[in-house]
């Protein structure tokens, strides 16, 4: 398989999370492959979107959480209390759900993370803006607009520009919680295509709730339920013959 | 078959609606009727003081004796004596205050066999004793030669010497003011130099000496300016037959009002409209303008919001973003709401014992020890005035900051943190700027609060006459430590401590209308700014 070949780049192991007495997450073992689009899918509340904030530490901001085993980035442990959380997300780019531009131009907003590393230099910023929004295949819909308020963007627009933010640091890795759950199916096509040609330059990780979203754009797929990866394979894989019965009843519509 | 009736039928009560939409109505109704008649009332006695009303000339009849009364007819009313008769009343102003003593007459009605308004009657305003009323008769120049009223020059005439005299005024002010006032400071500086041994006593003598003849030179020229205006002076003969010989120096303005039509009125009460606001006040803030005091309403009002906004909003971070949310900061926030609801005077009270005494004598003691015991920041002052309203008005903008930071969605925030911004950059680029309408909603309300407060600033700084504005062209140009007018004291020092009530009527309604005016055009300003801000990024909520 053509997945073998490749890198392993986001390397999960024996992962536990806790939400103060809650466990959220039973030792996950996992390992993304470069280049690739992976696809967590499972059941509301089954802890895909607590992984994927773990990958740039985005839970340490709620209160009274702790983690067992570790997460490695590229060869690099995300839980090393040496790592400077910081530095860590500038590697990691996030898309949420919804779509939360900044109150600020839509220039101002593709150029925050650089603007926050104290990168000033108005060219650097002038391309870093054509880049991405051009990566973000907004660029055409903005290129003449880019000082008004990102506020004025439709919904779909506005996820792309969350997009072009996102990227516009050049992370290694994209995360994106359910990215189109609050866009019209039109905008959600546009963003699948956009997916595709992302993958070339970064490793992404999708949470998906649409199964048929999870076949159209991903490599591979890990099915989780209640907090434990029950299954990971290549989405063709999955979606077609699937080892466990709970991935097959989950795929199939018939789950309890 | 029996009809049901069906559950949904209401009776009779609630019928036509909710009952109670009427008690919530009414209570909505009764405030704005009385903010509405406050209003109202505020508009028409203030304005109407810059009206010039006809002055009357009253014939009266007492026990026999006829006599005659010129004056303006301020009010009629029905007054009960003490045996039960009612009777009507006219209050006359009458002016020249220097021959009679008092410058309001109360007449009865019954006395009064008629009235007239003859165009003769000029009312003069002057720098002292108030208004003169009375019929001009001559005017006496400086060489001796008179010019009788009945001159077809003499109002153009009159007119030209009072724009003389007005010129002759600023420069005396400005010798007095200015010049003397330069003088006195350098001649201080000597002594100070004298007293700290930095220089000899002969030293000081032969420094001094320049100056002294420049005091003296100054002041010569002063008082020649002085005797060369005082020898022009305007007759008027007043109603009673007694002759006003009023000098030029004194003289202010003089209109006849008896005379104009509407547009003539109209162009003097915008002349005494302008007067009030540009003017400084004269013959114990009855007369003249208040323009000192909205010098200082501003100013101070101004500066308490450059103090609070910076550390009210640095307090409410704190609270919301860095505290660890427990006990001890529940405590703490309900503490400085509580604090919005202490009385003002305790403010006051710990601004002068805090502000004033502790740290006001402790910069006098260290950078200003020169001019001891005259005490520098040790006193009341503008800068000590703003800092204390700032500290009255800190709960509001704390509050306000607190909600608009936590109305920052928290998508936004992670969005921020997930871009690697640290926790500072996040609140600074994002928080903050989302947060800065709700921001300036609070000093909107500090500043409408800080504006109107009197009793906190009447142990801090602010004085019934302050000779300097804060701001002048003095170096070093900003005063901070100078006491300064407010116009809400001015309110409460003209209607309660004046010496002439009744004259000083008009003055206090004038104030209240100018003070709610400015608070408005603050307001405004601050609420246009804030939409402004709004406008640029219009939340994308829904």
């Amino acid at each position: 398989m053509s997945s073998s070949h490749k890198h392993d780049f986001i390397s999960v192991e024996n992962f536990s999370f806790f939400y103060g007495e809650k466990q959220a997450l039973y030792d996950i073992n996992m390992k993304v492959p470069e280049h690739q689009v992976t696809a967590l899918i499972g059941p509301s509340g089954c802890g895909k979107s607590t992984l994927l904030r773990n990958m740039n530490r985005l839970n340490d901001l709620i209160e009274g959480t702790c983690h067992q085993g570790d997460i490695i980035l590229n060869g690099s442990s995300l839980y090393d209390p040496l790592v400077n959380v910081i530095s860590l997300r500038k590697r990691v780019g996030m898309v949420f759900q919804k779509y939360n531009p900044f109150a600020k131009s839509i220039y101002e907003n593709v150029v925050f993370s650089l603007r926050v590393s104290g990168r000033n230099q108005r060219a650097l910023l002038d391309d870093v803006v054509e880049e991405s929004l051009r990566n973000a295949a907004l660029w055409d819909e903005v290129k003449d607009r880019l000082h008004d308020s990102a506020f004025g963007l439709s919904g779909g627009q506005q996820q792309r520009l969350c997009i072009a933010r996102a990227i516009a640091n050049q992370p290694e890795i994209l995360l994106m919680d359910e990215p189109c759950a609050a866009l019209d199916p039109l905008a959600t096509l546009k963003i699948e295509e956009l997916i595709q040609d992302l993958k070339k330059q970064f490793t992404i990780v999708i949470v998906t709730h649409n199964m048929a979203q999870a076949t159209r754009c991903s490599d591979k797929t890990a099915f989780m339920y209640l907090g434990k990866l029950i299954e990971f394979d290549d989405t063709k894989t999955i979606f077609t013959h699937p080892k466990e019965k709970q991935t097959e009843q989950y795929i199939t519509g018939s789950f309890g | 078959m029996l009809a049901q009736k069906s559950s949904f039928t209401t009776d009779a009560r609630c019928r036509k609606g909710e009952s109670f939409v009427w008690l919530t109505a009414a209570g909505l109704t009764a405030g704005i009727t009385m903010t509405v008649a406050l209003l109202l009332f505020l508009l028409y006695q203030g304005l109407s003081s810059f009206w010039p009303n006809q002055i009357e000339v009253l014939d009266l009849q007492t026990d026999g004796t006829t006599s005659k009364v010129a004056g303006i007819v301020v009010d009629q009313r029905t007054r009960k004596s003490p045996d039960g008769i009612e009777k009507r009343e006219w209050q006359i102003f009458r002016g020249n205050k220097d021959l009679y003593g008092e410058s309001f007459l109360f007449l009865d009605e019954n006395t009064i066999t008629g009235t007239s308004a003859p165009t003769d009657y000029w009312l003069i305003e002057r720098m002292e004793y108030g208004n003169a009323i009375g019929a001009p008769q001559s005017y006496t120049n400086a060489d001796g030669s008179t010019l009788a009223a009945t001159d077809g020059n003499f109002a153009t005439h009159l007119r030209d010497r009072i724009e003389y005299v007005d010129g002759k005024r600023d420069l005396l002010l400005e010798i007095e003011r200015k010049k003397l006032g330069k003088v006195n400071r350098e001649l201080d500086k000597i002594d100070i130099n004298l007293k700290t041994q930095r220089i000899t006593a002969e030293q000081a003598d032969a420094q001094r000496l320049p100056w002294q003849q420049q005091f003296e030179t100054l002041t010569l020229e002063a008082r020649t300016m002085r005797e060369e205006i005082a020898k022009e002076s305007l007759l008027v003969r007043t109603v009673d037959d007694k002759e006003l010989n009023i000098p030029l120096s004194q003289l202010v303005h003089f209109y006849a009002p008896n005379q104009g039509g509407f547009f003539s009125k109209l162009g003097e009460a915008l002349h005494r409209v302008w007067n009030f606001v540009s003017e400084e006040p004269r013959a114990a803030n009855t007369e003249g303008g208040v323009f000192p005091a909205i010098f200082g309403t501003v100013i101070m009002t101004l500066l308490m919001s450059l103090f609070v906004t910076p550390l009210g909003v640095v307090a409410a971070i704190y609270l919301r973003e860095y505290a660890k949310q427990g006990v001890l900061v529940k405590a703490v926030r309900i503490s400085v709401n509580n604090l919005a609801g202490v009385p003002s005077i305790v403010f006051g009270v710990f601004g002068v014992a805090f502000f004033i005494y502790f740290i006001g004598s402790n910069v006098d003691a260290f950078f200003f020890s020169d001019k001891l015991p005259t005490p520098t920041y040790g006193t009341g002052g503008i800068f000590w005035a703003s800092l204390t309203l700032a500290l009255l008005t800190l709960p509001v903008v704390i509050v306000a900051t607190e909600e608009a930071i936590a109305a920052v969605p928290r998508g936004v925030r992670e969005a921020a943190l997930a871009c690697g911004a640290s926790k500072w950059q996040m609140i600074q680029r994002v928080v903050l700027p989302a947060s800065v309408p709700g921001i300036l909603t609070g000093v909107i309300l500090a500043m409408a609060r800080g504006a109107g407060e009197v009793a906190p600033l009447m142990i801090v700084g602010v004085v019934k006459f302050a000779p300097s504005l804060p701001l002048d062209d003095i170096s070093p140009f900003i005063h901070p430590e100078r006491k300064f007018m407010h116009l809400g004291f001015h309110i409460y020092d003209l209607g309660f401590q004046s010496p002439d009530a009744e004259a000083a009527k008009p003055m206090v309604y004038a104030t209240t209308l100018l003070l709610i005016l400015i608070v408005v055009v603050m307001n405004l300003t601050a609420i246009t700014l804030r939409n402004r801000i709004r406008k640029k990024f219009a939340s994308n909520t829904f």
